[in-house]
């Protein structure tokens, strides 16, 4: 019946990841308005036409372009204060001038969450939203099929060149006329990606065949990244941009002599950067970004400084394609900047207003079905009329003071229109497929309702623990110090276990059998966070003989010492991981470690915790390899440290002066191959079992041998500070196997939950959170010389997942090592494995239904999703190994 | 016999349950601005000074179960000297777990130690008071079944409802609402003093309910 139950367990588990991912389908809408860019573009709407029969506008061809040639300078992670605040003061001197005296209009951009490079610059040139769901396909960005402004550029004949981040090579093929593109795979390279961008500059600027030149600077990121956005740092590299901004500037003044029309310079940044130098997230420094447009065409700034004006990133889209004279996207939700074309005449400033409220009224209509009703429509439909009736007297000749007044009017109307229409757009960005995602959640929901017939076994304070995680998950906070959550469970879990071994070494032996019993029934009632102290001996009455007869039985004195302090052993481990990686949201920013020992000054403390760890890892994990396991571990573990001196990470102690820095391509495949040699060995063992009936031993050494093949890989993919939390997992491991389960026989069901939970708490011991910036995407990339997707997901997947692959991976060993006591043992931890997992899934799936307009639905609940989506998928692989190990056993049973 | 324990109980439970909502009010007339949750370390001095006064005044009064047998000053002064060592030494123990379960090692250490000082007063010094330096005592009270009157069986509720308070006081700590009592140690004390007035509620009450299934075993 339990063998079944672990069948079971897998099949359902299977299906939920299919719900699982129905749900995320549904969920996470792919590209809610995008609409194929179909036809070229037409010529826009003719002005409105005026009332009454007779007049009629002559102006229905598309306006032409306001700026001759246009350079788009993006900045990577330029916050708002690198330019208007204190530093931009101090370390760009030329930007600051120009704001404050020249002819520049300056705004703060407002980037919509998720921050992230790729989606941000979706938003600039299409002036759409985009889903939450490209951050998730950011690494392999496909080709941009929307309509955007790249493509109405190259419609249009414009020549355009772009230097800088490959993401837009990959987004816009075949656009540009001219292109570099730098990977910004080595996050800790600060001057090259920017070189390799400005060397081109020179020349471009002399040459005059392009009209739109755009530049994306990395450098900034990447220090953010490294050091966060205080470091020393930041000010020569906001230096460097200045004197490039400068170097721009002053090249387009000097064409611009004889040519008809002005130049614009645009300077952006696509996100911010929080306080720790990362983004992906919500906070003020990630999403407001400056923008500044500067251009002889305008006005030369006059009177005190005021604050810059708060507009949306995706205005930039409409905007530049006003100024170039271009069709505004399809999609664009922006509206049009309007002192960017203050210079012009009445009549044109309303014309564009005209084309751009047109634009997003068409874009309403095709996705409301009540879009008569919207407000901003109905703003939109006055205004044109009101516009109508200008260009009436417009073009009657009226007297120019009434026609200004009246326009002024007009363009007032204009831009509450799009104002309005603007914000209705982007609130429906939150569009759900909510049939997917019933359909999802209906199979979702059948698994534990299948399941639910054999829940018995499963201890209270564990049932308890459970029940409050999964209610925690339907508050926001509780999401983001989820680790918290954990690490309280794992730490009361240790003071229960500590509370039972007590009771086992003491109580148990030297009671009378009656009183025994009676204590042991009771076990399960207060004492779940009771202490040490709470520990029950017998009455000073008992006598002296049943110590001395039962003592004998017993393990020897000092084991037992060993025993009573493994989970105090357990918790200090605990403690120290825990400020390994500081992690979760509210308290990320405390000193921490794992950046104590990142910081380039403590190189030789880490290479020597690095060492040490790696040693440590060989000297738990070979007890139980066979002898050429073990040569292929040490020369393994040999290897990673060789890979990461290679990558500049940590030294040999002979090598003083720092050599040049290569990707370590060779180390990294070494490892590989060692890697694939013990899994294959312990593979073959694992069939050799099943084919010819040996016994268990051999099983079980071909399952540790696995085992010790993913610990491998996990050390090479580990940053090195994080190399003692794989000793701290397998030192917690070998204990709890030793002192803790063994001597108190845990039922398989308390194992299993005591594998989970340690296996979550481990997951953020890694310095995961749930916040998506916290992937350490750079194991993707570990041994590949350049990006090959699959790779790259399973290895990433692997490094982010470690913690709980490496706990379920030991539970089906320690489960398999048991056979002999409990045959079913296999099975039924498959089945409480999978329980575990999917439980709070489907719960969280449902919590998330109802949550879905929340305000941090993007930025909290939905990266929080995509983990649990993912970590689905895996403990399906996971029960799907452990039911093939059961397959084993029970037709050896059969045999 | 019994009833008149049972209301001698309920007479010192109500008394120091009562007691510590003074503690919050009482010195706000002595000391200019005195809140429990502004100056939440005077709160836990006065706090602990007067729930462990009332403690040791109670059972010096009551004399609830300590031996009748004469004693010299010297064996006294010794238990005194052991008690002390007791409290000192499950003020460190408590101390050590708060910092495991992950308080700031050295931040704080003030705020740490007297939240630890409060835990034991209110489970320690009671065992002390009641018990006396005795660790097999307090092994057979804290066993199932092991109490033997109901001055045990309070004792032992209002330990576990202290030390559950102070456990389920962490939880508001992440969550983002910034209000004052969010901050370290304040929720867990408070959660504690929570658990602990509860508990001395709870025990005679539970006393009463379950009044018929008491039978104490005679030492």
């Amino acid at each position: 019946m339990r063998l079944r139950s672990g069948v079971l367990a897998a099949g359902c588990l299977l299906l939920q990841a299919m719900g699982v991912a129905i749900f995320l389908r549904g969920f996470f809408p792919m590209a809610v308005r995008a609409r194929p860019r179909g036809e070229p573009p037409g010529d826009g709407p003719a002005e409105p036409a005026p009332p009454g029969s007779g007049a009629v506008s002559n102006w229905s061809a598309m306006p032409p372009p306001l700026f001759r040639k246009v350079v788009l300078v993006l900045i990577d992670a330029l916050r708002e204060d690198f330019v208007f605040g204190p530093k931009g003061k101090q370390f760009m001197p030329y930007a600051t001038q120009v704001i404050e005296k020249g002819t520049s209009y300056s705004f703060v951009a407002e980037a919509k969450p998720p921050t992230v490079t790729m989606p941000r610059i979706k938003a600039l040139m299409t002036g759409s939203i985009p889903g939450f769901i490209d951050v998730v396909v950011n690494l392999n960005s496909p080709a941009l099929l929307d309509d955007n402004l790249i493509w109405q550029a190259k419609t249009a004949g414009k020549r355009i060149i772009f230097y800088g981040d490959d993401t837009w090579v990959k987004l816009f093929p075949k656009h540009f006329v001219e292109y570099d593109g730098t990977t910004s795979f080595f996050v800790s390279d600060f001057t090259e990606v920017d070189d390799n961008v400005t060397r081109h500059l020179d020349r471009v600027l002399k040459r005059e065949d392009w009209d739109l030149l755009i530049l994306h600077y990395l450098g900034l990121d990447h220090i953010g990244h490294v050091t966060g956005p205080n470091s020393p740092q930041v000010g020569p590299k906001l230096r460097e941009m200045d004197n490039i901004l400068k170097k721009i500037h002053i090249s387009l003044l000097s064409k611009e002599g004889e040519a008809s029309l002005p130049s614009l310079l645009v300077v952006c940044g696509d996100h911010g950067m929080s306080e720790t130098g990362s983004h992906g997230g919500s906070s003020e420094g990630e999403v407001h970004t400056p923008l500044l447009f500067i251009s002889s065409a305008f006005e030369k700034r006059s009177g005190p400084l005021t604050q810059p004006e708060l507009v949306q990133q995706t205005d930039l889209a409409s905007t530049l394609a006003v100024g170039l004279g271009l069709p505004i996207s399809r999609n664009s939700v922006g509206t049009l900047i309007l002192p960017v074309v203050g210079g012009k005449t009445m009549r044109e400033q309303l014309r564009f207003l005209h084309l751009n409220g047109f634009q997003l009224s068409r874009l309403l209509e095709e996705n409301t079905p009540a879009y008569e009703k919207d407000p901003g429509y109905e703003q939109f439909k006055i205004a044109e009329k009101s516009h109508g009736n200008w260009i009436k007297l417009y073009l009657e000749g009226n007297n120019s003071e009434i026609l200004m007044n009246l326009g002024k009017k007009v363009l007032k109307q204009y831009l509450e229109a799009l104002k309005t229409l603007s914000a209705s757009l982007s609130k429906q960005v939150a569009q759900y497929d909510m049939y997917s995602m019933m359909v999802g959640t209906v199979i979702v929901m059948e698994n534990p309702v299948v399941s639910s017939s054999s829940w018995s076994e499963v201890d209270v304070l564990m049932l308890a623990g459970t029940i409050g995680h999964v209610l925690s998950l339907g508050a926001s906070s509780f999401i983001e110090e989820e680790h918290q959550t954990w690490y309280f469970l794992i730490n009361t879990l240790c003071l229960a276990l500590c509370q039972e071994l007590c009771r086992n070494h003491f109580l148990l032996k030297e009671c009378d059998p009656q009183h025994g019993i009676s204590l042991k029934q009771n076990f399960d009632g207060i004492g779940e966070a009771s202490d040490c102290k709470n520990i029950d001996v017998p009455t000073s009455g008992n006598s002296k003989l049943d110590k001395v007869a039962s003592s004998a039985e017993f393990i020897k004195g000092s084991d037992k010492w060993i025993s009573l302090a493994s989970p105090w052993i357990i918790l200090i481990c605990c403690r120290l991981l825990r400020s390994l990686n500081q992690t979760g949201v509210q308290w990320a920013h405390r000193p921490d470690f794992g950046h104590w020992l990142t910081s380039s000054e403590h190189k030789s403390e880490l290479s020597f915790l690095a060492a040490v760890s790696l040693v440590m890892i060989f000297f738990l994990v070979q007890r139980r390899c066979s002898l050429v396991s073990k040569i292929a571990m040490a020369l393994g573990l040999l290897g990673v440290y060789s890979y990461r001196a290679a990558i500049g990470n940590v030294v040999f102690p002979w090598q003083h002066d720092s050599k040049d820095i290569s990707k370590g391509i060779t180390e990294a495949r070494f490892v590989y191959v060692f890697v694939l040699g013990i899994v294959f060995t312990g593979t073959k063992d694992l069939l050799k079992s099943q084919v010819i009936s040996a016994d268990s031993s051999v099983k079980s050494t071909g399952l540790w041998e696995v085992y010790s093949g993913l610990v491998l890989l996990a050390a090479l993919l580990f940053r090195p500070h994080n190399l003692p939390v794989l000793v701290f997992c397998l030192l917690i491991q070998t204990m709890m196997t030793k002192y803790i389960w063994r001597p108190l026989k845990c039922d398989v069901a308390q194992i299993t939950i005591m594998h989970y939970w340690f296996g979550q708490a481990f997951f953020y011991f890694q310095g995961n959170s749930n916040g998506i910036a916290t992937v350490d995407v750079s194991a993707g990339f570990v041994g590949l010389e350049s990006y090959v997707e699959i790779p790259a997901i399973f290895l990433t997947a692997f490094a982010t997942y470690a913690g709980p692959l490496l706990w379920a991976i030991h539970l089906l060993c320690y489960l398999s090592s048991e056979v002999s006591r409990n045959a079913a043992a296999v099975g039924h931890g498959c089945f409480c494995y999978a329980l575990m997992r999917s439980i709070p899934v489907a719960i969280y799936i449902l919590l998330v239904t109802g949550l879905r307009y929340h305000l941090f639905i993007w930025s909290v609940f939905s990266p929080k999703l995509l983990y649990e989506g993912v970590h689905v998928f895996i403990t399906a692989a996971i029960c799907l190994f452990f039911t093939a190990m059961d397959q084993n056993h029970s037709q050896k049973v059969q045999d | 016999m019994r009833d008149a324990e049972a209301r001698r109980l309920w007479a010192a439970n109500l008394l120091r349950a009562a007691a510590v909502p003074l503690t919050a009010v009482v010195p706000a007339f002595f000391m200019d601005g005195f809140t429990v949750l502004g100056t939440h370390l005077a709160w836990l001095c006065v706090c602990v000074l007067c729930v462990g006064t009332l403690n040791v005044g109670l059972c010096l009064v009551l004399k609830p179960s300590l031996p009748p047998k004469r004693s010299s000053v010297a064996t006294k002064i010794s238990r005194f000297l052991k008690c002390c060592i007791y409290f000192f030494m499950s003020c460190i123990l408590f101390h050590a777990i708060i910092v495991l379960y992950g308080a700031p090692l050295i931040e704080s250490v003030t705020e740490t130690f007297l939240f630890a000082v409060l835990l034991s007063t209110f489970t320690t010094l009671q065992c002390l008071c009641m018990l006396g330096p005795n660790i097999q005592a307090w092994i057979r009270v804290f066993s199932k079944n092991g109490a033997t009157s109901i001055w045990e069986n309070s004792l032992q509720i209002t330990t576990t409802c202290s030390i559950l308070g102070a456990w389920f006081g962490a939880f508001p700590i992440p969550l983002d609402w910034d209000r004052p009592w969010q901050v370290w140690p304040i929720s867990c004390s408070l959660g504690a003093t929570f658990g602990y007035v509860a508990g001395l509620i709870i025990a005679p009450l539970w006393i009463h309910w379950n009044w018929k299934q008491l039978t104490y075993k005679s030492r």
